[in-house]
C-alpha cells in the first residue's frame, strides 16, 4: 500500500511536467493547427532562464579583506555578490536562495516575447503548408535552439538548487499511519505539483471565463465561423502561442531543481509530450492534462521492482506501449474531439 | 428486381435520424435521380451505398450481393463507381497517369505487387487509358498536370476515370455543383452520351432541376430521411407533395 | 538499357561513373597543399557517403513516393548493424551472411512496425513510428543487453564462437577480400586511395539505386504516388492503399537494414545510439535537402551532409584566422568570432539552420535548386515544367 502511494506521488511531478508541455502543444495545435516540434525546446529554454537568473544574481565583485589571510599569507580576496551589496547581506542571500521561483517572473516576459517572435517570424508562414513541413521546420528550430544553448552553457548539466526551505523531504508515511520513512517525498516536488496544478487551473480559467478565452475556444471548434463574425482570430491565436510558450517556460523553470538542466532535456521531454498529446487527443486540453498525469504515474508504477521483475524492461517502454494501444483502438485519443485529425 | 436494392435502411447520428426506412430500387440501364432539400439525407444515403458509412438497419444489395460491411475499394471492385461533389483526382499526377490507375485497378484487382515490372511494358494499359482520354475529348491534355486543369476538365477526367473501370453502376454526387452554365450543359451532354452508348446504370444526386429533368428517367424525392415519392419526371413535376416539400421552396 | 528509358539510363551511368571514380573526383587537391583539407577521397568518408546514400534512397521510397513521414527508420539501421555483428560472433568475419540477415531482420521488423503504424496516417503515423523506434532504442539499452551489449555496444570478443573462422581474416571480409585494405596510387603530388570496402559499398549502392529507379518507374511506384496525391480517390477506384504503403515501408526498412549492415561491415561494431530518433531525423534531412521524391536527391543530400559534417568538424579557429588573414585585424577577429559557433563542434547548429532554410525556401531541395539555376541561366528547359509522358514521372 505504502509503495503504491509512493509511486503515485513519484509519478505526479513527471506527470505535471508532461501535462504542462502537452497543454501548450495541444493549445498550439488546436488554435493554429500547427504541429510544434520545438515545444520541448521552449521547456528547455525555461529551465535555462532559471540557470541564467541564478548566474546573474551570483555576479560578484572582489574585495580584499585585510583581516584574513590565505594559506600563503596574502590578504584574502572575498567575492561578494552585487545583490548582497545592494540589498544587504541577509536580503541578498535570500534573493539568491530564491532564484528559481524568482526566475518565473524573469522568464514569463522572455518566453512570451520568444513565442511572439517565433509565431510571427516563422510559424505563421507554415499555416498553409503540410503537417510534414511544419514538423520539419520546427524540428530544425529545435536543433538550432538546443545547439545555441549548448554553445553558451556547455554540454554538462548545471545543478540549480531549490530554496533551502524546500530542500528536505516530507514524510507522508507518518501522516498516513505507515512506518516513518516509508513514503518520503521531497518538498520541492510537492511545490512543483502544486505549481503545475495552479498553472493548469489558471489556463483553464482564462479560457473559460474571459471573453478572450471564449473566442479562442470558439475558434478552436470552428475557425471559419468565428472568422466570419469579423473577429480577428489570428491575433488572438498569436497571443495564445505566446501563452503556450510561457507555460512551457515556467514548467521548465520550476523543473530545474528536480533535474539539472542540460541542453537536450527539451528533446527528451518532447517525444514523450507528443505521445501524451496523442493519447489525450489532439486539440483536447483536458485530455492533455489527464494523459500527462496518467502516463507519469503509469511510468512510475512500471519502474517498481516487482513489476520490472514480472515484465523486464517495462519501465522503459510503458508509455510507448500505452500510446500505441490507444492510437490503434481510439484514434481520437482519450478525449479528442470528433473530426480533429482523424484517419 | 433492380440492380441496386435498398431495403429499410436507417442511419442515426446521435439524436439525429439522418435516414429512416429508406426503400429504393434502381433499375438496370436507367438514369435515376435522387433529389431533396438540404439535409434530406441524400449524401448520407450515397455514403451508405459506397461503404463510407454503415447503416444501422436495413440492407443494400447490389446485383444480388450485399455491400454492407465491405470497404469502399471492395464495393468499387464489385462494379460501383463514384463521382464526388468536388472532383477527386490525383492532382500531382499527369492526366494520362490518372487514367491509367483505374485501368490497373480493373486488370489487377485491389492490390498487386508490381514493383519490378516495367511501365515501358504496359503498352496495353497505356493504350486503354489513351483511348479513354480520346473518348472524353481530352487527348490533347494527356501530359498535363491534372491539378492544373479547369474544374470542368477535372470533372470530365473524374467521370472518365470511373468509366475506365467499366462499372455497372455510376453514382454521381451533385456533379454540376458550382459549375458555370456552359460547363453544366457539357456535363449533361456527356452523361446523356454515356447512358446512351454504354451498358450502364446511373444514379445521380442533384440540386439543379434543369440537370435532373434533362437526364433522369426515374426520380426519387427524399425528405427528412425518407423517400417521399418515386415516379417518372412528368409526374414528379406535377406532384403536389413534392411541390410543397421541395420545388415550392426552391423553384 | 536494363529496362530503363534513355533519361534514366544516362542518370544511372552518371551515378555509376561518379561512384566508381570517387577516389579521383573527391581528391582534386594535391597532398600537402592548403586546399587538401577539402579533399574527401579517403575511405572512411567515402564509405559513409554511399552507406548513407543507400539509407536515404530507401527512405525516399517511402517518404518521397507515399508522403508517409517516418520518424523511426533509425531502428532498422540499428537492427541491420546488430545482425551483421552477430554473424561475425557466431560464424566468421565474412560479411555476406550478416548482410543477408540484416536485410531479412530489418524487413521483418518493418513488416511488424509498418503493419501497426500504417493503420494511421499523417502526424499519427509519424508519432507511432517514433514511439516504436524509441521503444527499440530503450530496450536495446536495457533488457536486451544480452543481445545488444547495452551501452558498450556489440562487438566481437576473442572467446566468441566464430565456428567458421579457421585461419581466415580477422576483420570483415567478403570471401577473403578484406574490407579495410586499400591500394594507394601516387601521381605527382596527388595521392589516391582505392579501398575494398568503399568499392563494395559503392557497388551495393549502385544496385540499390538501380532498384529504386525501377520501383519509381513501375506501376507500383505510380500507385505509391497516387497514395500521396489522393487516398480517397484511390479507395474509390477499387485499390487498397494499405498493402501498397506497407510494401513501400518494408522495402525502405530493408534498405535501412542493409545500410546498417554495411556500417558494421566496414567497422565491426554496433551500438544502440544508431537507433536514436535524432538518427532518424538525419535521414529525413538528407532526403529533403537533396530533393524528396526525386531519384538522385537522396544520394546528393547524403553526400552533401556527410561531406560538410566532415569539413566543418575539422575547421578550427586557427584555420579561420588563416582564411580571414587578408582583413584588417579587428575585422578578422570579428569574422572569426561570428563564424566560430558554426564550426567544429558547432556543426549541428549549422545543420539545424540549413535544415530550416531548406524547408522554408527550397522545399524541393538541391534538385529543385539546380533546376531553378538552370532555368535562370540556361533558359533552355524553362518550359519543361510539366511532367513528362506518363511513364516518366518528373525526376
Amino acid at each position: 500500500m505504502d509503495a503504491i502511494i509512493l509511486q503515485i506521488l513519484n509519478g505526479l511531478d513527471k506527470g505535471s511536467a508532461y501535462a504542462l508541455i502537452a497543454l501548450g502543444l495541444t493549445l498550439i495545435f488546436g488554435t493554429l493547427g500547427v504541429v510544434n516540434f520545438a515545444h520541448g525546446a521552449l521547456f528547455m529554454i525555461g529551465a535555462f532562464c532559471a540557470v541564467t537568473l541564478s548566474k546573474i544574481l551570483n555576479l560578484s565583485f572582489e574585495t580584499v579583506d585585510a583581516s584574513q589571510t590565505d594559506f600563503l599569507g596574502n590578504p584574502l580576496k572575498v567575492k561578494t555578490p552585487y545583490v548582497m551589496e545592494w540589498f544587504g547581506p541577509e536580503t541578498g542571500a535570500a534573493i539568491i536562495d530564491w532564484s528559481v521561483p524568482l526566475a518565473i517572473l524573469f522568464s514569463i516576459p522572455i518566453m512570451v516575447a520568444f513565442g511572439f517572435i517565433m509565431e510571427r517570424g516563422l510559424i505563421k508562414h507554415f499555416y498553409k503548408r503540410e503537417h510534414a513541413d511544419q514538423i520539419l521546420v520546427t524540428f530544425g528550430l529545435a536543433i538550432v535552439l538546443q545547439e545555441v544553448v549548448k554553445y553558451f552553457f556547455g554540454a554538462n548539466p548545471i545543478p540549480t538548487g531549490a530554496p533551502d526551505v524546500f530542500k528536505g523531504s516530507f514524510d507522508f508515511g507518518v501522516m498516513l499511519g505507515f512506518d516513518p520513512n516509508a513514503i518520503i517525498y521531497p518538498y520541492w516536488r510537492l511545490v512543483y505539483f502544486g505549481f503545475s496544478a495552479l498553472v493548469i487551473g489558471g489556463v483553464f480559467a482564462f479560457l473559460q471565463f474571459t471573453t478572450f478565452g471564449m473566442v479562442v475556444r470558439a475558434g478552436m471548434a470552428d475557425r471559419e465561423t468565428v472568422g466570419l463574425l469579423g473577429i480577428n482570430i489570428d491575433r488572438r491565436f498569436t497571443i495564445m502561442f505566446g501563452i503556450a510558450a510561457a507555460v512551457a517556460g515556467v514548467a521548465g523553470v520550476m523543473y530545474a531543481p528536480i533535474n539539472s538542466p542540460n541542453y537536450h532535456m527539451g528533446m527528451d521531454f518532447l517525444v514523450l509530450s507528443f505521445v501524451v498529446v496523442v493519447v489525450g487527443g489532439m486539440g483536447s486540453l483536458p485530455g492533455a492534462v489527464l494523459a500527462g498525469f496518467l502516463l507519469g504515474i503509469l511510468e512510475s508504477f512500471a519502474s517498481m521492482n516487482f513489476v520490472k521483475e514480472l515484465i523486464p524492461g517495462i519501465d522503459q517502454i510503458i508509455i510507448y506501449v500505452v500510446a500505441i494501444i490507444i492510437l490503434l483502438t481510439r484514434p481520437r485519443g482519450l478525449m479528442g474531439r470528433k473530426g480533429v485529425m482523424e484517419e | 428486381m433492380g440492380i441496386l436494392e435498398v431495403k429499410d435502411v436507417g442511419k442515426r447520428f446521435g439524436g439525429l435520424q439522418a435516414l429512416g426506412d429508406v426503400n429504393l430500387s434502381i433499375k438496370e440501364n436507367t438514369v435515376h435521380a435522387i433529389i431533396g432539400p438540404n439535409g434530406a439525407g441524400k449524401s448520407t444515403l450515397l455514403n451508405c451505398l459506397v461503404g463510407k458509412l454503415i447503416p444501422d438497419t436495413g440492407s443494400v444489395m447490389f446485383d444480388g450481393q450485399s455491400v454492407l460491411g465491405r470497404t469502399p475499394y471492395e464495393i468499387n471492385q464489385m462494379g460501383i463507381s463514384r463521382v464526388f461533389q468536388t472532383p477527386e483526382i490525383f492532382t500531382e499526377l499527369s492526366v494520362l497517369e490518372n487514367m491509367m490507375i483505374p485501368c490497373f485497378a480493373k486488370r489487377d484487382g485491389s492490390f498487386r505487387m508490381h514493383a519490378f515490372e516495367n511501365m515501358l511494358n504496359e503498352k496495353e494499359i497505356v493504350e486503354r487509358a489513351e483511348a479513354m482520354l480520346e473518348e472524353m475529348n481530352m487527348a490533347d491534355k494527356r501530359d498535363m498536370h491534372a491539378g492544373a486543369m479547369s474544374r470542368g476538365d477535372k470533372r470530365r477526367l473524374e467521370i472518365g476515370m470511373c468509366l475506365a473501370q467499366e462499372p455497372r453502376l455510376l453514382l454521381l454526387d451533385e456533379p454540376t455543383a458550382g459549375m458555370a452554365r456552359a460547363d453544366t450543359n457539357n456535363t449533361i451532354d456527356l452523361l446523356k452520351q454515356i447512358s446512351d452508348e454504354r451498358d450502364i446504370t446511373i444514379a445521380i444526386i442533384e440540386h439543379d432541376m434543369h440537370v435532373v429533368f434533362s437526364l433522369a428517367q426515374r426520380i426519387t424525392v427524399l425528405a427528412q430521411g425518407t423517400p417521399l415519392v418515386e415516379d417518372n419526371p412528368e409526374n414528379i413535376k406535377g406532384h403536389p407533395k413534392v411541390r410543397e416539400a421541395y420545388l415550392g421552396e426552391s423553384a | 538499357m536494363l529496362g530503363l528509358n534513355k533519361k534514366d539510363t544516362s542518370l544511372m551511368i552518371l551515378v555509376a561513373v561518379l561512384a566508381l571514380c570517387a577516389p579521383f573526383i573527391l581528391n582534386p587537391f594535391p597532398e600537402g597543399s592548403a586546399m587538401a583539407q577539402f579533399n574527401a577521397g579517403y575511405p572512411d568518408l567515402m564509405q559513409r557517403f554511399v552507406i548513407f546514400g543507400i539509407f536515404a534512397i530507401g527512405f525516399n521510397i517511402l517518404f518521397g513516393l507515399t508522403g508517409y513521414l517516418s520518424f523511426g527508420h533509425a531502428a532498422f539501421l540499428g537492427v541491420g548493424s546488430y545482425s551483421v555483428v552477430w554473424m561475425y560472433k557466431l560464424l566468421n568475419y565474412n560479411i555476406l551472411p550478416g548482410l543477408v540477415l540484416s536485410v531479412l531482420t530489418a524487413g521483418l521488423f518493418a513488416l511488424l512496425i509498418g503493419y501497426v503504424s500504417l493503420r494511421r496516417s499523417g502526424i499519427y503515423f509519424s508519432i507511432l513510428t517514433l514511439a516504436f523506434a524509441q521503444m527499440s532504442f530503450n530496450l536495446a539499452y536495457s533488457v536486451l543487453t544480452p543481445i545488444t551489449n547495452g551501452e558498450t555496444g556489440l562487438q566481437v570478443y576473442t572467446n566468441d564462437a566464430q565456428i567458421f573462422l579457421g585461419d581466415g581474416p580477422t576483420s570483415p571480409h567478403l570471401f577473403g577480400i578484406v574490407m579495410n585494405k586499400s591500394a594507394d596510387l601516387n601521381i605527382g603530388a596527388w595521392e589516391f586511395t582505392f579501398n575494398n570496402g568503399y568499392y563494395f559499398c559503392a557497388i551495393v549502392m549502385l544496385v540499390m539505386f538501380y532498384l529504386s529507379i525501377r520501383i519509381f518507374r513501375s506501376p507500383f511506384g505510380m500507385m505509391l504516388r497516387a497514395i500521396k496525391s489522393n487516398q480517397t480517390r484511390l479507395n474509390y477506384t477499387g485499390l487498397n492503399p494499405r498493402p501498397y504503403a506497407l510494401a513501400a515501408f518494408v522495402i525502405s526498412g530493408m534498405y535501412a537494414g542493409l545500410a546498417g549492415g554495411l556500417m558494421a561491415s566496414m567497422d565491426p561494431l554496433a551500438g544502440a545510439e544508431r537507433m536514436q530518433w535524432t538518427a532518424s531525423g538525419e535521414v529525413v534531412l538528407m532526403t529533403i535537402l537533396g530533393g524528396t521524391g526525386t531519384l538522385i536527391g537522396p544520394v546528393l543530400g547524403a553526400g552533401f551532409i556527410k561531406y560538410f559534417e566532415n569539413i566543418f568538424s575539422k575547421i578550427n579557429d586557427t584555420i579561420l584566422h588563416q582564411w580571414f588573414a587578408f582583413l584588417p585585424d579587428g575585422l578578422e577577429n570579428f569574422m572569426v568570432f561570428i563564424v566560430h559557433p558554426f564550426i567544429g563542434k558547432g556543426w549541428h547548429l549549422t545543420l539545424g539552420i540549413l535544415f530550416m532554410l531548406v524547408v522554408i525556401f527550397l522545399p524541393g531541395g538541391l534538385v529543385e535548386g539546380g533546376q531553378r539555376l538552370k532555368r535562370a541561366f540556361g533558359g533552355k528547359d524553362a518550359g519543361k515544367d510539366k511532367p513528362d509522358a506518363s511513364t516518366e514521372p518528373a525526376e
